[in-house]
């Protein structure tokens, strides 16, 4: 099953790199991992999209939470979440379709970002499940190139209790 | 606070050093520390051992912190002298040993250039460490060492690599030290849930056939003594991993010996028979549990550790307690309702002890590694600090040498790393003056840092050097005839062995050579007199000798082999 995770880590030298090298040390599964500044200065949040049974994802959470700049990690799957993507998708046309392209564009709710006379590039922005729809939906025309930029979530703003508290340090 | 003043970073690096009580490091210098080694100069508050290879650094630290709790300390300068530090840095990860490493580094405007010397010691050494640092900013030179060692040294301990730039250790700034540094995503979690422990006590005291399993978590949170008094107190059994070994005293009625593939029968038995097993800081590795689906199928299992991620790892456990043993231990002790009633489960364990008990025959005549262990733990009443490595000898030293002290055997369990114990029996005689120090290898292991010798020399460590020579790489060997058609490929060293007295000689070491029995306890006496500086034993034993009991890789209890398939291979 996939999970989506969002952790909290310093913002410090190495500390993507020491997420990143966990992954494949440990041979987890690793089907997406951004990474991005917060409202908290020297804090990154990363949100990484994982799969593995119960057991695999119990190792996962405690193995993120064993690194030293680690500061938070959240197992989002269980909470109600928020969770988007981004693709910008170039797609080739001939002659008659852009209408079509145009319309799927529409029904996505995407935007044409770029267009000359053979391609047009839409960004369609939403559920990992919607974009994959959309992609399913284009590739019959020929996509020239494709960017997606992974999976971000954050937990519905209910839950969200104390939410400087965790960030307390320890006096060494 | 301090008075500010100006500084460069090689003075804050040994002041920092100084406020971590660090009496001794074990180095080797080079372009990018000269600046360190300019200032060291002029130090006396620290011993600098000079090694002769950086492996041997990070094994004497290693040696040191094991045997003493304290944090070992290490400083390579960069490239080769930070990638030969890579198997020690590895064998304290894997062992979780408190050592923080300093490596040298290229100037920081030529990081990444291939520069002279350079080599990415924080990318290679990452999945390898509890945490690492590249200094950055001369400012954050001292919180970064406070942190190094507190990181090394709290919740499970491990190895810390330092990465200092040579600019950082040249350039000066005014500083000032902070009584008080903060990090804010460790936490390690000492004590355990008070719940769960009640619950642990509960169900110890109905067990019927009850069997703690301690590990290394037990020796190096000192909590040997809290552990016996538990088990005494109780009357439980207790079954000790390699790195466990020590926490209740080998000859204790209570104490089982090792278990796992090379374990006793009984400890085995007793784990596949057991309705609770108190697992103590141990963490189920491989070599214990054999098939994780038959490792005590039958028993509830509770599991205490200071790791999280040690819980559900590699056996599921029915009752995980985060926490530092010591304290678990001492809640446990006090919320145990009743003892429980465990006489027919004694009278069982007996009876395994008596059905296939520790053994070896030497009827032919001929020295085995077995009969020496059991003279050298008569001849030290099981007090001495026993440094192995890693093979046929290791394991029988695990069997027939009965430790009566925590930190008393020292060796690579994890990582399994031959040329540990000699340099790491050094680095333990630097910490350690009230015990004979004995390092013993095989002739494999030996030869993969015999450069120490020469460190040994030169600071007069009281060391004594025991070489078992059979001639063999003998745990492979084993392993061949076993499993690999009876290819010895590659594992005679006996031609091409060097001769181990001359080499001792050569290097002012007294060395004595013997394949007698009766010369065994003449010549151990002779090194455990020798106080004043090294000295070196070798025997020579039987070649074919093989360990027994043996439960294959990846086995069952059931799948354990007791004896020689075929007694006529032996020559």
């Amino acid at each position: 099953m996939k999970h989506t995770i969002s952790l909290l880590v310093e913002n410090s030298f190495g500390a993507f790199d020491r997420v990143a090298t966990m992954f494949s040390a440990k041979g987890f599964n690793l089907h997406s991992i951004t990474i991005g500044e917060t409202e908290i200065r020297d804090i990154s949040r990363m949100t990484i999209v994982t799969s593995g049974d119960d057991q695999i994802i119990g190792q996962v959470v405690k193995q993120l939470n064993r690194l030293i700049d680690t500061v938070k990690v959240y197992d989002l799957t269980k909470n109600d979440r928020t969770e988007r993507e981004l693709a910008l998708i170039t797609v080739l046309y001939q002659k008659g379709v852009l209408e079509e392209l145009k319309n799927i564009n529409d029904i996505f709710r995407g935007k044409v970002v770029d267009i000359n006379n053979k391609s047009i590039t839409l960004e369609i922005t939403g559920p990992p499940a919607k974009i994959n729809a959309a992609v399913n939906v284009l590739l019959p025309y020929g996509i020239k190139e494709m960017a997606r930029s992974g999976t971000v979530a954050l937990r519905r703003g209910e839950q969200i209790k104390q939410p400087k508290k965790e960030l307390e340090s320890t006096k060494v | 606070m301090a008075k500010s003043k100006k500084l460069t970073g090689a003075d804050i690096f040994f002041e920092s050093l100084k406020r971590e009580n660090v009496e001794i490091v074990f180095g080797y210098p080079g372009g990018a520390t000269l600046k360190i080694y300019e200032k060291l100069y002029d130090i006396d508050f620290l011993k600098h051992i000079l090694v002769r290879h950086e492996q041997g650094a990070t094994h004497m630290a290693e040696g040191y912190a094991k045997a003493t709790g304290k944090v070992g300390v290490v400083l390579v300068t960069s490239g080769p002298g930070a990638t030969n530090t890579v198997t020690g840095i590895a064998d304290a990860y894997m062992d979780s040993v408190p050592i923080v490493v300093f490596t040298g580094q290229v100037p920081t405007h030529l990081i990444g250039n291939d520069a002279f010397q350079e080599a990415d010691i924080i990318g290679i050494t990452r999945p390898i460490t509890k945490h690492s640092f590249l200094v950055r900013d001369v400012n954050e030179l001292a919180p970064t060492i406070r942190k190094a060692f507190y990181i090394a040294a709290s919740g499970r301990p491990g190895p810390v690599v330092v990465d200092l730039p040579k600019d950082m250790i040249n350039s000066e700034c005014d500083y000032e030290f902070s009584e008080t540094i903060f990090i804010r995503g460790y936490k390690p979690n000492y004590n355990g849930h008070l719940n769960q422990i009640r619950k642990a006590a509960k169900i110890i005291a109905g067990a019927k056939k009850p069997l703690l399993y301690v590990g290394g978590g037990v020796i190096m949170s000192d909590s040997a003594p809290e552990l016996t008094a538990f088990a005494r107190e109780y009357n439980l059994p207790v079954t000790m991993t390699l790195l466990g070994l020590g926490a209740i005293p080998g000859t204790d009625k209570l104490s089982m010996g090792m278990l796992g593939m090379h374990g006793t029968y009984w400890s085995n038995q007793a784990v596949n028979n057991c309705d609770v097993l108190v697992s103590l800081g141990a963490r189920f590795d491989d070599r214990v549990t054999g098939k994780v689906e038959t490792f005590a199928a039958k028993a509830y299992k509770i599991h205490v550790d200071i790791d999280p991620t040690a819980i559900d790892k590699n056996v599921l456990v029915d009752l995980p307690i985060v926490g530092d043993v010591k304290k678990v231990l001492e809640e446990l002790k006090s919320a145990m309702p009743a003892a429980p009633q465990i006489d027919d489960w004694w009278e069982k364990i007996n009876a395994w002890k008596e059905e296939c008990p520790l053994e070896y025959d030497m009827s032919d005549g001929r020295l085995r590694a077995q009969y020496i262990l059991e003279r050298l733990s008569d001849l030290t009443e099981g007090n001495a600090l026993i440094v192995s490595d890693v093979g046929q000898h290791q394991m029988l030293i695990a069997q027939y040498y009965k430790f009566n002290n925590p930190r008393s055997l020292l060796n690579s369990g994890g990582l399994g790393t031959m040329g540990f114990s000699l340099p790491a029996a050094i680095g333990a005689s630097f910490g350690v003056k009230d015990k004979q120090i004995i390092s013993i290898s095989g002739d494999g292991g030996f030869q993969m840092n015999m450069q120490e010798l020469i460190t040994a020399v030169a600071n007069k460590v009281p060391v004594k050097f025991i070489v078992i020579n059979n001639s063999f790489l003998g745990m492979v060997r084993q392993w061949q005839e076993l499993f690999h058609a009876e290819k010895y490929s590659f594992t005679d060293l006996g031609s091409s062995n060097p001769d181990f007295v001359k080499i001792g000689e050569a290097l002012g070491i007294p060395s004595w050579s013997t394949d007698k029995i009766d010369e065994v306890d003449t010549l151990l006496e002779k090194v455990l007199d020798i106080n004043d500086g090294p000295s070196l034993l070798e025997f020579k034993v039987v070649k074919e000798e093989m360990v027994f009991p043996m439960v294959p890789s990846g086995g069952s209890i059931s799948d354990m082999i007791l004896e020689r398939l075929n007694p006529k291979r032996m020559v």
